[in-house]
């Protein structure tokens, strides 16, 4: 265990904010389960007493007939906005004060860093590189993150849950997100901060970082392991099997979905619901991929002279 | 008959030139002592109430005793907090509730303007000058190291901010109807934070700044069609005139791709993320408001529309 190397990842100037991160976001995913498990209780108790479901207020929070439903924003929102902006920055001054911003070398495009990294936020997306050509994991995946993003509120047709915190009303839609922006988001950039190295190879957290560390990994391709040698036969074969993986993959997600959400199901358009399965099997196949690099040494599934996936 | 009390006619006694400024100055003489201790006594009465003068009541528009409708105005006729309403739902000033975390992100926002209006007064976007300066920020300038500390981390954070906020509206499915158009908005004004940082990255011009943005402009290299790497590329796409050499100005990252970065840090983005922002604040009030916390719906009040 080599806990100077640990202190040193950890406590990089610009590994700080990603150290900071991880703490903050239990903080409020505990937050919000607080509310969330609330909530659902009390829809629970109303759903089942009709009478109450008509007189309750309908938070989980106390309410009493004589108060006010409104307050007013000066001073009850302002003095609060006023508060958090003196905390944030008070959090900033003494930040700034103890932690330096780095400042390496001036830049030369001799010396190549080791590793060269890009800012905490996007080494999602450089650990992307290691899975997929930069073509998939530069240009085509940020943009289908943001399109992703921005077709949410257009294929969710699910009315409940608009305005608090719940879970068993939208299992689905809150699943999904914490899939994509936990596992899929955050902790990539938990790898390509503090698991990767020099030669970006995979170190684990306390393992010394050798920068003469070489690993004889042959990375095959699944062709290849089917003894497929043409370039037609490449290219076929890989098609197949990404078009199986859509197909049976959308067969079995159909199967879920439409046991598991009937009334989201019946609601949604074709549009909407091929929407849906198009991200959600894209999202799907990341981590599939992953796992048939990180497992089974395969580089490539599908290969064409003019595309590799 | 002319008038015999008239002092210049020919019956009365005529009075001299001198004798009438002799009076007049002895009037004047007179009021100075009867008029000003009067009206010095006036003026301390009225400074002792500045509310009432007609300077204050020319820049604050409406009183300020302590009842509702003052309450309101202040927030109404205040062009800075316009854009909260009047009155608020009780349970929407719960911290539990929003996280503050779009308020945290715009106050960073604003944070960062200040600093870096600053650090732009120190740094010139050259090969020859700009490491020196932020050396000489460092090491000469009054606070200017605590100005350059602030600056990157409030940047760090506010891309932290923007990811809690949009985690919060996730989960409180604030993005439902009518909300749709501005959870796009905001997630325009994700990737324009995103861009922000990532532009501000090379300044300092270290190795830092030259590898990462070194590494994240290599994939623009690949993009398909447009990149001299990229998948389905005409043949006339070449590392000089891809979409790679239009962002960094060059085929490598050198002066041009410098300047190109500052521009677009200091002045291109911001004025597109301010545009956003005055487009994301204002929905925010069409939709109705922050969207709750909201009463809770049971699944049996939902009505199937009709197909």
């Amino acid at each position: 265990m080599d806990w100077k190397q640990l202190w040193e990842i950890l406590s990089a100037a610009d590994n700080v904010p990603i150290v900071a991160m991880i703490p903050l976001l239990a903080f409020y995913m505990y937050l919000a389960w607080k509310q969330a498990h609330a909530n659902d209780v009390l829809i629970e108790q109303l759903a089942g007493d009709a009478a109450l479901a008509k007189t309750h207020h309908r938070k989980a929070w106390p309410f009493q007939p004589g108060w006010a439903k409104e307050v007013h924003v000066w001073p009850f929102l302002l003095r609060i906005e006023f508060l958090a902006a003196i905390i944030v920055t008070i959090i900033l001054m003494v930040w700034s004060i103890t932690l330096n911003a780095p400042l390496e070398e001036p830049a030369n495009p001799n010396l190549t860093m080791n590793p060269a990294k890009a800012p905490w936020y996007f080494l999602g997306l450089q650990e992307m590189l290691v899975y997929f050509d930069p073509w998939i994991a530069g240009v085509v995946m940020p943009t289908l993150i943001i399109i992703g993003l921005m077709v949410i509120p257009y294929i969710d047709t699910n009315p409940l849950g608009s305005g608090y915190y719940t879970w068993k009303q939208r299992k689905f839609a809150i699943g999904t997100f914490l899939f994509g922006f936990i596992i899929l988001w955050v902790s990539m950039i938990f790898i390509g901060t503090f698991i990767r190295g020099p030669g970006w190879q995979w170190f684990w957290p306390g393992q010394t970082w050798d920068h003469n560390r070489l690993i004889y990994e042959v990375n095959r391709d699944l062709p290849d392991l089917f003894g497929i040698t043409s370039n037609w036969g490449k290219g076929i074969f890989g098609a197949v099997v990404v078009g199986g993986f859509f197909a049976v993959g959308g067969l079995a997600v159909h199967a879920f979905f439409r046991r598991h959400n009937p009334k989201d199901y019946k609601r949604m358009s074709l549009l909407q619901y091929s929407i849906l399965m198009t991200f959600l099997l894209t999202m799907l196949g990341l981590p599939i991929k992953m796992l048939l690099r990180l497992l089974f040494h395969i580089k490539y599934v599908w290969i064409t002279p003019w595309f590799n996936v | 008959m002319p008038d015999e009390k008239d002092p210049n006619g020919k019956n009365g006694k005529s009075v001299g030139l001198v004798d009438r400024i002799k009076t007049g100055v002895k009037e004047d003489l007179e009021s100075l002592k009867t008029d000003f201790p009067a009206k010095a006594k006036e003026q301390v009465e009225l400074l002792k109430k500045p509310s009432k003068t007609q300077v204050f009541l020319s820049i604050f528009r409406h009183k300020h005793d302590d009842t509702p409708r003052n309450r309101a105005l202040g927030v109404l006729s205040n062009v800075f907090l316009h854009l909260h309403p009047a009155k608020i739902n009780r349970d929407s000033v719960r911290y539990s509730y929003t996280w503050g975390m779009g308020g945290i992100t715009f106050y960073l926002f604003i944070v960062l303007t200040l600093t870096g209006v600053l650090l732009m007064f120190y740094y010139h976007p050259s090969k020859v000058q700009a490491f020196r300066d932020v050396l000489y920020l460092e090491h000469d300038v009054p606070f200017g190291k605590l100005l350059r500390n602030m600056h990157r981390w409030a940047a760090h954070l506010m891309v932290i901010a923007v990811e809690l906020h949009m985690f919060r509206v996730f989960l409180t499915g604030s993005y439902k109807k009518p909300r749709e158009f501005n959870w796009n908005v905001g997630v325009i004004l994700l990737v324009l934070t995103l861009l922000l940082s990532f532009t501000g990255y090379l300044l300092p011009d270290d190795q830092l700044g030259f590898w990462a943005v070194t590494v994240g402009t290599n994939m623009a290299r690949a993009t398909p069609g447009l990149g001299n790497e990229g998948p389905f590329a005409p043949k006339f796409i070449t590392p000089y005139n891809d979409v790679r050499f239009g962002l960094l100005g060059g085929s490598i990252v050198d002066a041009n791709a410098l300047l190109r970065s500052y521009i677009w840090h200091c002045i291109g983005i911001p004025i597109i993320a301010s545009i956003f922002m005055i487009l994301h604040f204002w929905r925010v009030r069409k939709d109705g408001g922050i969207s709750g916390p909201a009463a809770v719906v049971l699944d049996s009040e939902i009505k199937e529309a009709k197909k």
